[in-house]
């Protein structure tokens, strides 16, 4: 078993210096230079070549890589160079924003989609089954940042329900904490539980037809202990797959309600490193993104010992 | 679903006799005929686009700008003075071929590679490492990576968005050929003398088709929503083309004020990503039934 | 049940960081805040090495000058409290005032201000024609330096007092020594505020409280002169870059103060009793159409007359501004309402829009069709809407024009390249200046006329630059400005860049705000939250 763990472990390397050599790539050859934007509209081009100099960018592709990659492996991720932060900093401040937006989406997605699909199962076939369904497609269908802007025209400018904008701790208090996330999530959430609902009624519709739950009928159990006791606790796993694979599109989600909130996030900071070529940001967020994928993974292959006795290591 | 009463089946019978298969079909997947429905009309518009009463879209009049919908411009116009029907009709053109052309570039890619990677242990352990730390990389964030690299043109927006969905479809295309590979069919096809492309081709790519070509509509749909995030980011198709990503991204700051700048395109786009998902839900159900439950 | 458990694990790895992960931005105090949406984001913190309005807006907050322009575009002293000139003219004498303290308790020095003075005449435009009058600089005690001309420089004080992007703010000695190439990353300074570093997240919030220890002048503020008064305790940037997002937060009364806003938008917040909208800047910026002298077609004279001829100001401005009452035409190399502008040899420009001219001037240039690279940005609507205009403009005239849209910080690379288009070059570009530097030939970046050294596009007449030379030596104002006449016309016919028309961006504000300065520049002091 251990060898497994390390074989598994030893596989997750190749997938990091990938990703780490196709990054460094990308920003390697692209064509917008941080030291012109640095410099400002009325720098001349004497100005650029030597900020240009100065950080290092006209030095050959492997010595900028080594140098780079040397630093990751001592758990520097550089520091940015716009603003002289170190890029680890630059990140811890934006993680809290973007894991509770993206946390209350799921929970909203997952609340909002999983009855839905279930009634939509219940009833297959049905005139609400179609309309349901039709409008868990359109959810999915609508672009986020359209429906943000109309629900905050309607909860906040109109009614004055909900803030604008922006992002509270939940140190700095739990109800202006969960006001401010209040629209953001639903914008985004909305979107999701369509793919959701989706999902579960599949999953849902394919467990009804099962002869388990003829039996649990002819038992005498009501409908609502049927779907929720024995069918959606078995639908369950499709269902979790489906919120699984959500997450990494979650945050391409997250960079648009970031930006229209305002919401000072991850997602928020990669796109402006992007545009800005802040190469250190843009290359250290994307390592992390991927190595927390690849860590999630490895520990749910690990995982798999202990819970699936048909795994053979 | 359940099991069905006999006289159903009588029923569609009866239907079929009367109104011909085609509507028969229809009748009993009402969502997919809207869809193809819709999608047909959109395709439609985009072709005939010079014909329906529209001006150019990029001709510029500032002293027009900014004007609600009336009789001269049905749509309004935008803060340019240029008319926001035309370019939301021309828009059509750049969405769709946005999306199909990355719908049909990434399965075909991803098929290519799948298929080959299926098949070889070598490139299977190269390639899907590379697969991998792609698709560890969030798909928007990949496409405004790629889309900096260059300047803003639609070759590049399709580039870059094919390259986020290509580990999907690999992924799919593998999981195929890696369980068709050790079907006694397979085996005993090898074992009859046949060679490797013939197998390949009758008897893998055949069973290929199906969840690629539903997984292709989904790309679709999915493409120009991310051709719609790309404009409002501002790395995506040139201002200067039409596309309802960037007539959105254009007037989104005037939303309160100016809506009908971003909410024609945003109907538009909504009920053509609807139309294609929904085509996409028809194909899955008629091309297998088994695939329908599972997915 | 992999995905399942995948989910759970990432969820919790995200639960966890945000219980463990030190919040973001907690200091309560209690006192007035104003929060305040800024024109851009702050990145960098040194503005003397960079010429970034944001920054140099920071710098305003945070550092003070030796001397200050005031809204009638006089020198005022600043830090400064008495100055003698000798004479013969050569020797300029400077006395600190009393009180003045570096933010972490340290009394500013004459040694400070010496250092930052040089550092800040290595990087900045005008700053880098001082080394050739000055012949020293010397401290004289812990509170008077002196400056030490070659020859009588009438300029010398609205140099020091310079407005805008490089600003001379004074510096710790320590810091001002870092080489001029390198950025400084801290904020020690004498202003009237301080910037609480640890607060701040780059690309979204910014904050600043009142510096306690300063001491600011008697007079009332006047631009950058006068009493810095800061009578709020705290100031927050708050970088909302969704424009409706940002109406939206100050009608509801989530932020006191927008900076910048689109000119569409002042009908939404006009409607909104609570919120003024005004035009703090009197004097605006100018749009900017920038020709690429070194490559082909626009290397030659005729190719940049002809368009010129063909420009129409209104249609700019009608594009870039809207509302008429956002914009102006101005028919001068120097910003319309400064001293020195004027209307020789504005024909071209001024004259009403004659196609056929411009035609006439293409055919004896020899054009035959070949194609030019219009370079556009498509997160700067400013410059976009200044490209597509352009474009319309040239198709009528039939050249043959390629419309190529990227970024703005690709843009900015790009236009450094002097290859030809096929090899990634260029032919037009688009940008805007505010007023203040275009004000006089000593600033003016894109007046330059020195080839190769000059401003994206390389402009290249020897006449000009002589006559640039002629400005500084000029005896007074009646001088400067027959000169100014002189360089004006010989740039209408040279026609470095073409101006499209000048335009104010409004800003808007909570009603309860008091004391909003009316500057080129955005001065947070004097602004009181009832």
């Amino acid at each position: 078993m251990f060898a497994y763990i390390v074989r598994r472990l030893i596989a997750t390397i190749p997938v990091m210096a990938v990703v780490a050599i196709f990054i460094f790539s990308l920003l390697y050859i692209s064509p917008g230079d941080p030291a012109a934007v640095i410099a400002g509209d009325l720098a001349t081009p004497a100005d650029i070549a030597r900020i240009h100099h100065q950080l290092g960018l006209d030095q050959p592709f492997l010595v900028r890589f080594g140098h780079w990659a040397w630093g990751v492996l001592h758990g520097d991720l550089g520091v940015s160079i716009f603003s002289g932060l170190p890029v680890w900093q630059l990140i811890a401040q934006r993680v809290e924003p973007t894991a509770a937006l993206s946390i209350s989406t799921l929970i909203v997605s997952i609340l909002l989609a999983v009855p839905i699909g279930v009634v939509a199962a219940w009833r297959a076939g049905t005139f609400v089954d179609r309309s349901v369904m039709v409008f868990a497609v359109l959810g999915f269908s609508l672009p986020s940042f359209v429906l943000a802007y109309v629900l905050i025209l309607v909860f906040s400018v109109e009614l004055n329900w909900l803030p604008v904008q922006g992002y509270v701790s939940f140190h700095d208090g739990i109800v202006p904490f969960l006001q401010h996330l209040a629209l953001p999530s639903i914008a985004l959430g909305l979107i999701y539980a369509a793919l959701i609902a989706r999902i579960t009624r599949t999953s849902m519709l394919e467990v009804l037809s099962q002869d388990y739950i003829r039996t649990a009928h002819a038992k005498g159990l009501a409908n609502s202990e049927v779907l929720v006791g024995h069918a959606l606790k078995n639908a369950a796993v499709p269902i979790a797959t489906t919120i699984g694979i959500g997450i990494v599109l979650l945050i391409g989600g997250v960079v648009v309600t970031e930006t229209v909130f305002a919401i000072p996030g991850v997602g928020r900071l990669t796109v402006d490193a992007i545009l800005r070529r802040d190469y250190p940001i843009i290359q250290g967020v994307i390592l992390l993104f991927s190595a927390a994928y690849v860590i999630v993974n490895l520990l749910v292959d690990i995982s798999y010992i202990f819970l699936d006795p048909r795994v053979r290591y | 679903m359940t099991t069905a009463p006999l006289d159903f089946e009588a029923a569609r019978a009866a239907r079929r006799a009367r109104h011909g298969k085609v509507v028969e079909w229809m009748y009993r997947h009402p969502t997919v005929a809207l869809g193809s429905a819709l999608l047909g009309i959109m395709v439609l518009m985009a072709i005939f686009a010079p014909y329906l009463g529209t001006v150019d879209p990029k001709a510029i009049a500032p002293i027009k700008r900014l004007r609600f919908p009336d009789a001269n411009f049905w749509f309004g116009t935008d803060a340019l003075g240029r008319d926001v029907y035309s370019r939301v009709i021309y828009g059509s053109r750049v969405s769709l071929i946005v999306g199909l052309s990355v719908a049909a570039l990434a399965t075909g890619f991803g098929l290519a590679i799948g298929l080959v990677t299926g098949f070889s242990r070598i490139t299977d352990a190269i390639v899907m490492r590379v697969m991998d730390g792609l698709m560890s990389i969030p798909p928007v964030l990949l496409a405004i990576a790629l889309m900096s690299l260059t300047r803003a043109s639609m070759g590049n927006v399709i580039f870059a968005i094919t390259i986020s969905q290509v580990p999907q479809v690999t992924r799919l295309v593998r999981g195929v050929v890696l369980s068709l590979r050790e079907q006694p069919f397979v085996e005993a096809a090898t074992a009859a003398g046949t060679g490797f492309f013939k197998t390949l081709w009758r008897h893998i790519l055949p069973n290929t088709v199906a969840p690629v070509l539903v997984q292709g509509t989904y790309i679709c749909a999915s493409a120009m929503i991310t051709e719609a995030i790309l404009s409002f980011i501002g790395a995506g198709t040139p201002p200067d083309i039409p596309s309802w990503g960037n007539i959105m991204a254009e007037g989104r700051s005037l939303f309160e004020i100016k809506y009908y700048i971003v909410l024609f395109p945003a109907m538009f786009l909504s009920a053509t990503v609807l139309a294609v998902n929904l085509v996409g839900d028809g194909l899955r159900d008629a091309l297998d039934p088994r695939l329908a439950r599972r997915m | 049940m992999g995905q399942f458990l995948r989910a759970t694990g990432v969820a919790a790895a995200l639960a966890l960081s945000v219980a463990l992960v030190p919040s973001i931005g907690h200091a309560q105090s209690g006192g007035k805040t104003l929060k305040f949406i800024p024109e851009a984001d702050l990145r960098s913190l040194d503005p003397i090495w960079t010429t970034a309005y944001i920054t140099r807006n920071y710098g305003y907050m945070v550092y003070d000058t030796l001397f200050a322009i005031d809204a009638n575009y006089k020198v005022q002293p600043q830090m400064v409290e008495t100055w003698k000139v000798s004479d013969d003219q050569l020797t300029y004498t400077f006395t600190l005032r009393d009180g003045l303290k570096w933010h972490d308790g340290m009394p500013v020095k004459s040694t400070d201000c010496v250092a930052s003075l040089q550092r800040w005449m290595k990087r900045d435009v005008f700053g880098q024609t001082l080394p050739d009058v000055i012949a020293e600089m010397k401290t004289v005690d812990d509170k008077s330096f002196q400056i030490i001309l070659k020859k009588p420089f009438p300029l010398l004080l609205d140099a020091i007092g310079k407005l805008s992007s490089n600003v001379p703010f004074m510096m710790p000695e320590r810091v001002a020594k870092t080489d001029a190439n390198t950025q400084v990353t801290e904020s020690i300074g004498s202003g009237p505020f301080k910037f609480v570093k640890e607060e701040w997240v780059p690309g979204a919030k910014a904050v600043f409280v009142k510096n306690a220890d300063y001491v600011p002048r008697k007079e009332p503020p006047s631009w950058a002169a006068g009493g810095k008064v800061v009578k709020v305790d705290k100031v927050e940037w708050d970088y909302i870059p969704d424009a409706q997002t940002a109406a939206n937060a100050l009608i509801a009364g989530e932020v006191d103060w927008w900076q910048q806003l689109p000119q569409d938008l002042v009908p939404l917040l006009s409607k909104d009793k609570n919120v003024t909208v005004a035009n703090a800047d009197p004097l605006g910026s100018i749009g900017v159409l920038r020709f690429n002298h070194e490559q082909p077609p626009f290397d030659n004279v005729k190719m940049r007359q002809a368009v010129m001829w063909a420009v129409d100001q209104k249609e700019y401005m009608t594009a870039l501004a809207g509302n008429p009452e956002y914009w102006k035409v101005c028919y001068s190399y120097f910003a319309c309402g400064t001293p020195l502008a004027n209307d020789a040899g504005n024909a071209p420009l001024a004259a009403p829009r004659d196609l056929n001219k411009a035609k006439e001037l293409i055919k004896e240039a020899g054009y035959k069709g070949e194609r030019i690279v219009v370079m556009t940005a498509t997160d700067q609507p400013i410059v976009n809407s200044q490209a597509l205009v352009t474009m319309e403009l040239l198709k009528a005239l039939g050249i043959n024009a390629d419309l190529q849209a990227m970024d703005w910080g690709t843009l900015i690379t790009r236009r450094a390249s002097h290859e030809p288009i096929d090899k990634g070059g260029w032919n037009i570009f688009f940008t805007w200046v505010v007023a203040p530097d275009m004000a006089s030939p000593a600033l003016h970046a894109p007046l330059r006329t020195n080839g190769k050294a000059a401003w994206f596009g390389w402009p290249t007449d020897q006449k000009l630059e002589d006559l640039r030379r002629q400005w500084f030596d000029a005896k007074d104002l009646a001088g400067q400005k027959k000169l100014a006449e002189a360089i004006q016309a010989e740039a209408f016919e040279e026609v470095p860049y073409v101006p499209t028309g000048m335009f104010v961006i409004p800003t808007a504000y909570r009603s309860n705000l008091k004391g909003v300065i009316v500057a080129p520049v955005v001065f947070l002091w004097n602004v009181d939250k009832s």
